[in-house]
């Protein structure tokens, strides 16, 4: 884990004061909410529909078992007891009082956390993959590169009001587990042939209303040139980017209006012009950082350890969560844990209890080093536990609605918030999340489904990342009523793709019908051992399309013709 | 101009009798002293009148669309660069400001006018501003708060050209 210096320490104390301040002024009228509004978005700080929001970074979805504590010591002195894990390894109270937010980010600073740029036309969290330094496919940790990130970018003067918000994330694994195509800038790490470390920078990315995966504008950039590089990208997005309409001002439309090529002409042109400047990295500072990252001191075991391998025999629920739930470890008699934060009706994706977060914190430092993670699929992980004790682990972790074997499955449902609480959405994506979850409820279905992603976002600000889901649900609102868009076919990861819309939006009970005859068709036609995005690709649209809509008359299906 | 806030050697201040004055764009006579107009009216007057232009004390203003490598052949010759904070929320101006300091080395005032506030006053001043035109209903009194005080940042910035972890110092 990254621990602050006396540096850092400073910076966010300052900042805390400095807010402090600024909320007291709002709240004697000294500023206006205009003037107050981007002062407040900068610190996290969002007005929903019933309160206020605060929304606090969890950099590359990193914590300790004292800073999870600490989030729980949030939920349960000024907010309801529970927070909600987001699609951007942060963490959202829903319940905040204005007054109050000062004293919440006064704790989480003595806890090393912040809520700097967590919202605004700012570069926001950076983000990685959960299993980022343990993962047994990952080429180099690329937190350290990450935290260099959040600091560059953190209150950097210039870049504090960018025509729109701006997300980077990092990722150096096989399997991209970071969704970094769906980024302003996706960085993704590897080593050169000499072994150095390169980057490959792809920029302009990005859900909402026009989903676009990023291009590559820079292949093999030496690390050194990270922040440069990054400061270039910014500093053309900042002059030239579209500010005259919020909808057509994230940098994915500039770079599709210059062309990707036109684009990293001009970065390159100002890159020129920085590249050798005291801003490239040096080894002495990336060691300096990398230091923090260093791997616990795992023991020397066996990979095979019997009494673990007779609990699997012995107990096929534990086998089934151990199958769904974990992931290979870099190390001999590891594993990464995966807590499931969707188990079913009973909570919405990516809530989690007061109660449930204490709990994973003790077990954190029980069996895993004190480390949690927060994965982009807004679920917990364990990152380093001993295989002997999964069974231990996962009897505690099932008492508390923590151990649904999920994981990767079509109830793992990542969702927004919607309207039930964001006063963008003008859906409620929960009910419809709870209605699948219920309805499709069955294990031994889901498992024989296998690996399937579904997405839902409650409005055309895609927080719920609807676009990259095997099956992505979009709500939309014709005329005070809320339907829902079905695309099939989206994808995260190497083999990133835009969902399709399958045809006219259905209303929300209509839905898991809706999906059932998606499922139905995918199980008629998927050849052995073929995932549902996979069929998808090779049989294209139309035969679900067919199914879904073919006998059975919508009562939406005269409303939108998408 | 009034409800201004300086830098004068290195510290913040309020400055009273600030001689200078935005002009509407007059592009045929000459301006006065302590005038300054839009690029392109200095870029006609300077057609016109040539170096007369410089021996005045005239300035020139870019609006957030104007490229500041258009005032490189002038850079020198100008007292004072006002770059145009049309809202508060419009950043191009830091970047602006960093272009003029950083790359085509200007080294007079460099002078923030329109929407200015307090709380934007020190990502300002470490993108190289060194004068402060604050909103005229807003106090100066209050505004010069926004420059005291605690102002570390991780990156470089035209005040600190070595970013911080060139500087930083391990614990000891």
């Amino acid at each position: 884990m990254y621990r602050y210096d006396k540096y850092d320490h400073a910076l966010v104390q300052a900042r805390v004061a400095q807010f402090r301040d600024q909320v007291a002024r709002r709240l004697s009228g000294d500023l206006s909410e205009e003037e107050f509004l981007p002062l407040r978005l900068q610190n996290g700080v969002y007005l929903q529909r019933h309160a206020y929001m605060l929304r606090v970074a969890i950099p590359y979805g990193t914590l300790s078992s004292e800073q999870l504590r600490a989030l729980a010591q949030v939920t349960e002195e000024y907010d309801r007891g529970y927070g909600h894990f987001t699609t951007r390894q942060n963490i959202q109270f829903n319940w905040v009082k204005l007054e109050q937010v000062p004293d919440i980010l006064q704790l989480l600073a003595q806890h090393e956390m912040h809520a700097i740029q967590t919202s605004g036309n700012t570069v926001r969290n950076i983000t990685t993959e959960a299993f980022a330094g343990v993962a047994k496919d990952e080429l180099i940790d690329p937190r350290p590169l990450a935290e260099i990130l959040r600091q560059w970018s953190t209150v950097n003067p210039e870049f504090l009001f960018l025509p729109r918000k701006f997300k980077i994330a990092i990722s150096s694994s096989d399997t991209d587990r970071a969704a970094i195509r769906a980024h302003d800038i996706g960085l993704y790490l590897y080593r050169g042939e000499s072994g150095q470390m390169l980057l490959r920078v792809m920029v302009g990315g990005g859900l909402g209303r026009t989903p676009i995966l990023n291009k590559m504008v820079r292949e093999a950039l030496p690390w050194q040139h990270l922040l440069t590089y990054v400061e270039a990208v910014l500093r053309v997005y900042n002059r030239y980017g579209r500010r005259d309409n919020k909808y057509k001002a994230r940098i994915k439309i500039l770079v599709k209006t210059l062309g990707a090529e036109a684009f990293a002409q001009e970065v390159e042109r100002e890159w020129d012009q920085i590249r050798d400047s005291a801003a490239e990295l040096t080894s002495e500072e990336y060691s300096r950082v990398a230091l923090n990252f260093m791997s616990p001191s795992y023991e020397k075991l066996d990979s095979i350890d019997l009494e673990y391998g007779a609990w699997l025999a012995r107990d096929p629920a534990f086998a089934t969560w151990v199958q769904n739930n974990t992931q290979p470890h870099k190390v001999p008699g590891y594993a990464s844990v995966v807590l499931s934060t969707k188990p079913g009706a009973s909570a919405p994706p990516g809530d989690v209890t007061s109660a449930q977060m204490r709990l994973v914190a003790d077990l954190a430092y029980k069996y895993g080093f004190s480390e949690i993670r927060v994965a982009h699929e807004q679920n917990l992980v364990l990152p380093d536990i001993r295989k002997r004790d999964l069974y231990a682990l996962w009897k505690v972790l099932q008492a508390h609605a923590l151990a649904t074997p999920n994981i990767g499955l079509l109830t793992d449902v990542i969702s927004c918030p919607g309207g039930d609480y964001c006063s963008l959405a003008n859906t409620r994506s929960l009910p419809v999340a709870r209605a699948i979850q219920e309805r499709f409820d069955n294990l031994d279905f889901l498992h024989d489904l296998g690996g399937l992603s579904l997405n839902i976002s409650g409005c055309m600000n895609a927080c719920g990342h609807h676009h990259i889901g095997n099956i992505g649900i979009l709500g939309v609102n014709k005329n005070g009523e809320e339907f829902f868009q079905i695309t099939i076919g989206g994808a995260q990861g190497k083999e990133s793709a835009i969902g399709k819309v399958i045809g006219p939006a259905f209303k929300a009970e209509e839905v898991p019908d809706a999906i059932d005859r998606l499922l139905q068709t995918y199980l008629r036609y998927r050849e052995v051992e073929e995932p549902f995005v996979d069929t998808v690709r090779r049989i294209g649209i139309a035969p679900f399309k067919e199914q879904v809509y073919g006998s059975v008359p919508s009562q939406a299906r005269e409303e939108e013709n998408a | 101009m009034k409800n201004l806030l300086g830098i004068v050697n290195g510290t913040a201040r309020i400055i009273e009798n600030d001689p200078w004055q935005l002009v509407a764009d007059s592009e045929s006579e000459l301006p006065g002293s302590y005038q300054i107009v839009s690029v392109e009216s200095w870029q006609q007057i300077w057609k016109n009148a040539g170096e007369e232009l410089a021996r005045r004390q005239v300035g020139v203003m870019l609006r957030p669309d104007d490229d500041p490598a258009i005032l490189s052949p002038w850079i020198s010759l100008l007292p004072v660069i006002a770059l145009c904070f049309e809202s508060f929320r419009d950043g191009r101006a830091y970047s602006q400001a960093y272009l003029l300091r950083s790359r085509y080395g200007f080294e007079g005032d460099l002078r923030a006018v329109g929407d200015v506030l307090r709380d934007q006053l020190a990502s300002m001043r470490h993108c190289g501003f060194t004068s402060f035109s604050v909103r005229e209903d807003k106090s100066v009194e209050d505004a010069l708060k926004g420059l005291a005080g605690f102002d570390m940042i991780y990156a470089r910035s035209v005040i600190n050209p070595e970013p911080l972890f060139r500087r930083r110092q391990a614990p000891s």
